[in-house]
């Protein structure tokens, strides 16, 4: 077993992360979690803070693939693991298709959920469970909106599934 | 002047985009410093009334990293008296003076401060500081309190107080065959912008500050600083260049910027402090209020009296206010008008404005009562609103600039399918559900506000358009590359747009959906004037082919100053800037209301929401699967945004209607459900289609732009659109915001 | 958040005697529920024993159908799993109306046992709360109440247990393998967690040391006829006031030959009354037999103030889930229509 660390200990511990592809080798305290390593040290901030508890989305990140609230992971837990941020999805100059069509369809307004409902909506995407619009709401509902956009990033992630042929469709109207 | 760039009124996208969507655009607390930062982190008040009593800082203070620990009893010297305190947008009343002494107004009130070297070092820490207090009984339940109530001694800027009354309301009342007398209350919401409020203090060697902060108003934040510090105005810069929403939380200063500024000076280090989700509770909030409306209508269903009264809550040292119930007297026509507005003190933080302030409140009695006299005099809802159309203000006895509320009557009807709407309550079906359909108009004033802007062109043809204005997800960095580009036919994003920055020309907090066209005005006033500038000196030129024209009848094309009839004759810009020895062409323009103009006239935006509910009644669940908004509010510069605007006020309005709400254990006056997990605002799975429709509506007189602002009128109206789509529906009644699951049995209860 | 020591244990042993070793120590799995409590104060391990590590992590289908699941396995993994979907589909619809899929992607199925109750007091660490902090009182007593119990409480405690998984793993049947320090051993599922009574501080019966490893669960007769019903303050990504988990297996006759009720969002654990259940068995699967059941199962019901209408609220889920389950038309989670 390792035991990595007691409580007095004031250096940290090490943590080797692959962020965007990148290799971090870092030395973290054990309570700090991947969302202020991101945000803090690594100087990382497309990740955003908007509860710190699980409760608005803003902070998800892919972890090893999949989506996940970067607040309530410690990062020390991480040790090995594959991080995917905002930043690594695509550039102002060279967007994913999912930030394309966010711009185009207006899918946010002050911008600070935006993020969090990007690598959201990847992980969609790669999960493959959503397969109409009422899916999509159910499937995104873990990302909050305060400016209300939610319409707008409907269409902007059925958009992005239509054009990878998943075969997403509008639902009937209701 | 030419402006047939296809520039405004088109759907651009917003020039700030592409930096949000990959994460590159740095919010208040996503700054560096040269030296470094700490952190800050705040303890707050667990009682809602009462005195410290004792204070503990033996285990936090030996935390390792910790570098100081503030209190009252160790604040560093401010300034004395209550006018340094006074904010921009301030109200009567004594500001709030974070860690000023040991008395506790309201729950959540910030009595420590804990800097440390690094976030997680402040953040633990400060879970060691004991603080005891001796507890008086608390006061947060308006329903209780409101036979305290009092109009205010002193009425807020800006605000206007109930028109006095007209007619004889009570015997207008009293003697009409339809009348509808209710009782309406609603619960206190929250704000909860998505990003936290921060402040990023940059300390310079010089003792100069630079202040990243979450505000609505950089030149407000950066005037209340310099005054509270006393320092000297041009040692503040404040920066707000983006801003993670606020909805009328950041127009004033926030105890985050005072506790950093602070700690900022007295340790000379630059420091950042990012508040956690439950302080944002204890910020401000749209005040509990409770209304009574009293209706009346003739049989032919014309409004014969209006009576309207509200209390709303305020904190014990500021006394907040907002326009509730002066809509009740000016969205209809009415002769018998009465109209009451009174305050009541609680241990709460001071109420602040919360998208459509008062409007919202008010709007959802008004709109709740017109629609049940409508059933009681037996005609449509929507058919009784036209009926009672009215085309002056009465309140003030003025024209109105413009008013295109039949368009968004007519269009929101036609789009919505109103005209197959069976009457009768409880007549319509989907399947297990009842389905119902209901309307509201909303209302909202259209201010311009003393404004300035600058406008520079250089010698390449490229455009800066600069004003301290903010974008707080507005689009006000697309509208207002729009309007400059508009005027140098070129695309929005050939303008760069600096905004949020004390540094910059004046301009007002953003707020009371005024930016569009004061901001945007103020860019076209001065990019006219750098037109001129440069026609001035083309005119010099030898030979110039522009010696007899106006500046209306040039445009600039591809880079030369043309005559707009004929491209061939012109010069280029550079050429023009060349010969006059010059760079660049740079015009300060100002805008701000006609006095004169507004001796006679005012101006409002108007609304018409249409929304489908579908209630399962045996279990209580209600949605809102459809909702048509038609808004006139003048010229629209970008249908995109715009848009967005509008969805975005409807979102709020549901949460309104059936989700928001802080929940008061009154026993102790503190906020339970101080979280995103219990404080629900609507989720994605909450809102279906929602449709904006923009009526056309031609207005020469709200602004030069002709533009009348639409941060607010989305939102208005919604709530009682919903509660009304749902008493069609199930037949009955709610009156008390919000319409929460629990309500709905109850309801069945009293029924039985 | 108090610091901790980091512990990192690679095999089952390892934690077991970690954990037997320090009363003050904690184990992280997914870390949703526990980091999330450490952030907010309300809880402070000595020491986190970090289990992500151990082999916890496979579902397998046993001779007799069983299947069981890892204790690390996510709650998406187990709702997507083509087996569990085809076999035990309340179980995977009762873990997608839960949380939100970032959520699920963390956390564990054997977390989801052990979370914590949503109580706002509980959460608050400033106010009483015996569960928090035994004897210190209940603040939700008399206080902001309408997310609380209205069945097994005490005058200790009112809380309600938080999970939707654990609704429907009551209805089907359970057992959960735990590791301790005197050897392996297995609960079923009813006697996992417990009511507060005078020690509303315990959840379930864990003892000091034991780590679960995984959950066996069945119920392959209820594939056809099972709904999972959740009322709550908004359409998703919020607590249940009310759930309800339904399985009927129905005869050709159309009469019941086993039926399952298990309530969400109303006890300190999730409700069932398995005697009541019998006495439903050769009686038609119709709205009478339903309602009686209903009956039976809230008889003891008694509301807190705030909270008086999930009484009411509770009989007519019951009702709805059992018609939907008997229709074979169970709520499909994505669809906020309720048939």
């Amino acid at each position: 077993m390792d035991l990595l660390s007691n409580r007095s200990s004031a250096s940290g511990l090490p943590v080797s992360l692959t962020i965007n592809g990148a290799h971090h080798d870092v030395s973290v305290d054990p309570w700090v979690t991947l969302l202020d390593l991101l945000r803090g040290p690594l100087s990382m901030t497309g990740t955003k803070k908007g509860c710190d508890h699980g409760q608005c989305g803003a902070c998800t990140v892919l972890i090893d693939g999949e989506r996940i609230n970067s607040c309530l992971k410690l990062a020390v837990s991480l040790d090995g693991a594959e991080i995917t941020t905002i930043e690594g999805l695509g550039t102002p100059d060279n967007m994913h298709p999912l930030q394309k069509a966010f711009v185009e369809h207006d899918a946010y307004q002050c911008g600070y959920c935006t993020p969090g409902q990007i690598c959201s909506a990847a992980g969609l995407l790669k999960e493959g469970h959503a397969h109409s619009r009422e899916e999509i709401r159910e499937l995104m509902s873990g990302n909050l909106c305060r400016c209300g956009a939610y319409t707008n990033i409907a269409d902007a992630i059925e958009d992005v599934m239509q054009a990878e042929n998943v075969g997403a469709h509008r639902e009937a109207a209701e | 002047m030419d402006t047939s760039s296809r520039v405004i009124g088109f759907p651009v996208s917003r020039i700030d985009g592409p930096l949000k969507v990959t994460g590159t655009a740095p919010y208040a607390a996503e700054h560096e410093a040269p030296d470094g930062l700490l952190h800050g982190f705040v303890t707050v008040a667990t009682i809602a009334s009462g005195r410290i009593a004792e204070i503990d800082l033996t285990e936090a203070e030996t935390f390792p990293g910790v570098v100081k620990i503030y209190t009252h009893q160790n604040r560093p010297r401010t300034a004395w008296w209550d006018k340094a305190w006074k904010d921009e947008v301030a109200l009567p009343g004594h500001p709030l003076r974070p860690l000023e002494n040991d008395r506790i107004l309201f729950d959540g009130q910030p009595v420590a401060l804990v800097i440390g070297t690094s976030f997680e070092a402040a953040r633990d820490a400060a879970s060691l500081i004991r603080m005891t207090y001796h507890e008086d009984e608390p006061h947060t339940d308006l329903r209780f309190e409101q036979d305290q109530s009092y109009v205010p001694k002193e009425k807020r800027s800006g605000i206007s107080p109930p028109p006095k009354p007209r007619g004889d309301a009570d015997r207008a009342f009293s003697q009409s065959p339809y009348q509808i007398s209710a009782d309406y209350f609603q619960e206190g919401e929250h704000h909860n912008p998505m990003e936290l409020f921060a402040s990023t203090v940059i300390y310079g060697e010089d003792g100069s500050l630079t202040i990243h902060d979450k505000t609505q108003g950089s030149q407000n934040v950066q005037s209340y600083i310099a005054s509270v510090f006393e320092l000297k105005p041009d040692k503040v810069r404040v920066l707000n260049k983006f801003v993670g929403g606020a909805f009328g939380s950041g127009l004033r200063p926030k105890h985050q910027v005072f506790l950093s500024v602070m700690a900022a000076l007295d340790l000379k280090r630059s420091v950042k402090l990012e508040l956690s989700r439950r302080e944002m509770f204890y910020l401000t909030w749209r005040p509990a209020t409770v209304q009574t409306v009293s209706m009346a209508a003739d049989d032919e269903g014309h409004l014969t009296a209006i009576m309207h009264h509200a209390v709303q809550a305020t904190s014990l040292y500021e006394d907040y206010q907002e326009v509730v119930v002066n809509w009740s007297g000016l969205a209809y026509r009415c002769d018998n008008v009465k109209l009451t507005y009174e305050l009541t003190e609680l241990n709460v933080s001071t109420p602040g404005d919360m998208r459509a302030p008062g409007a919202a409140t008010g709007v959802f009695a008004l709109e709740s009562v017109i629609d049940e006299l409508s059933y009681e005099v037996g005609i449509d809802p929507l058919d009784m609103r036209i009926r009672n159309f009215v085309h002056i203000d009465q309140n003030m006895d003025k024209q109105l600039t413009s008013k295109a509320l039949h368009a968004c009557y007519r269009e929101g009807a036609e789009r919505f399918g109103w005209a197959s709407r069976s009457p009768a309550p409880r007549s319509m079906r989907d399947g297990r559900d009842l389905v119902g359909w209901g309307m509201a108009t909303g209302v909202w004033e259209a201010s311009l506000m003393q404004s300035t802007a600058k406008v520079k062109l250089e010698r390449n043809g490229h455009v800066t358009v600069s004003a301290a204005a903010s974008d707080i997800g507005t689009g006000t960095y697309t509208i207002l590359a729009q309007v400059g580009a508009d005027s140098f036919g070129i695309g929005a994003e050939q303008v760069t747009v600096a905004i949020g920055d004390s540094s910059l020309p004046k301009s007002p907090v953003e707020g009371g959906s005024w930016t569009a066209a004061s901001s945007g005005s103020a860019v076209q006033v001065a990019a006219t004037t750098v037109r001129q500038t440069l026609l001035k000196h083309a005119r010099d030129l030898p030979n110039s082919p522009l010696k007899d024209a106006s500046v209306e009848q040039t445009a600039i094309r591809d880079g030369r100053l043309v005559l707009a009839v004929n491209d061939q004759a012109g010069v280029a810009i550079a050429d023009i800037m060349d010969a006059a020895g010059v760079d660049f062409i740079e015009e300060l323009g100002e805008v701000g209301p006609d006095q004169a103009q507004m001796k006679t006239f005012i101006s409002y935006t108007h609304s018409a929401a249409f929304v489908e509910v579908k209630v399962d009644e045996e279990l209580g669940v209600i949605r809102v699967t459809r909702v048509v908004s038609a808004i006139a509010a003048g010229r629209i510069l970008n249908p995109k945004t715009a848009r967005s605007q509008i969805l975005g006020g409807v979102v709020m309005g549901i949460g309104m209607a059936l989700h928001e709400e802080g929940m008061f254990d009154h026993r102790t006056g503190r906020i339970m459900n101080h979280n995103l997990a219990e404080y629900h605002v609507p989720a994605h799975a909450d809102i279906h289609d929602i449709e904006v429709i923009f009526v056309e509506e031609h207005d020469d007189k709200a602004s030069p732009l002709g533009v009348k602002g639409l941060g607010e009128i989305g939102i208005v109206g919604v709530a009682a659109a919903v509660a009304n789509a749902i008493y069609h529906a199930t037949g009955t009644r709610f009156r008390h915001l919000p319409i929460t699951i629990d309500k709905l049995y109850y309801a069945q209860e009293a029924a039985e | 958040m108090k610091p901790f020591e980091y512990l990192r244990p690679s095999d089952v042993s390892e934690a077991v005697a970690a954990l037997a070793a320090n009363p003050e120590a904690q184990v992280l799995a997914g870390g949703t529920n526990l980091v999330d409590l450490m952030k907010y104060d309300v809880t402070h391990p000595g020491a986190v024993i970090d289990i992500n590590r151990l082999p916890l992590k496979e579902i397998e289908q046993l001779e007799d159908g069983t299947f069981r699941i890892g204790a690390l396995v996510s709650n998406s993994i187990a709702a997507y799993h083509a087996g569990i979907a085809g076999e035990l589909p309340l179980l995977s619809s009762a873990i997608l109306a839960g949380a939100s899929p970032q959520l699920r992607n963390a956390a564990t199925c054997g977390g989801n046992l052990l979370q914590r109750t949503r109580c706002y007091y509980f959460y608050d660490a400033s106010t009483p709360c015996n569960k928090r902090e035994p004897g210190s009182g209940c603040g939700a007593v008399g206080g902001v109440n309408r997310i609380h119990a209205i069945l097994g409480a005490s005058q200790h405690c009112i809380a309600t247990h938080p999970s939707d998984m654990c609704v429907a793993l009551a209805a089907l049947d359970t057992v959960v393998d735990v590791a301790g320090p005197t050897g392996d051993r297995q609960i079923p599922f009813l006697d996992f967690h417990r009511l507060p009574g005078d020690h509303p501080e315990r959840d379930n019966t864990l003892q000091q040391g034991e780590i679960v490893t995984a959950i066996r669960v069945s119920g392959g007769h209820f594939k056809r006829h099972h709904s999972y019903l959740k009322l709550r303050d908004r359409l998703s990504y919020a607590f249940a006031l009310v759930s309800v988990a339904a399985a009927l297996d129905i005869g050709e006759d159309g009469t019941i030959l086993d039926i399952r009720v298990a309530l969400g969002g109303v006890a300190h654990k999730p409700w069932r009354d398995p005697l009541a259940e019998t006495e439903c068995a050769g009686q038609p699967a119709n709205r009478d037999t339903f309602q009686a059941l209903a009956t039976r199962l809230l008889a003891g019901a008694r509301g807190q103030g705030d909270n008086d209408f999930k009484i009411e609220m509770a009989r007519r889920a019951i009702v709805r889930a059992l018609e939907q389950a008997a229709a074979g038309t169970p709520q499909i989670q994505s669809h906020k229509a309720i048939f």
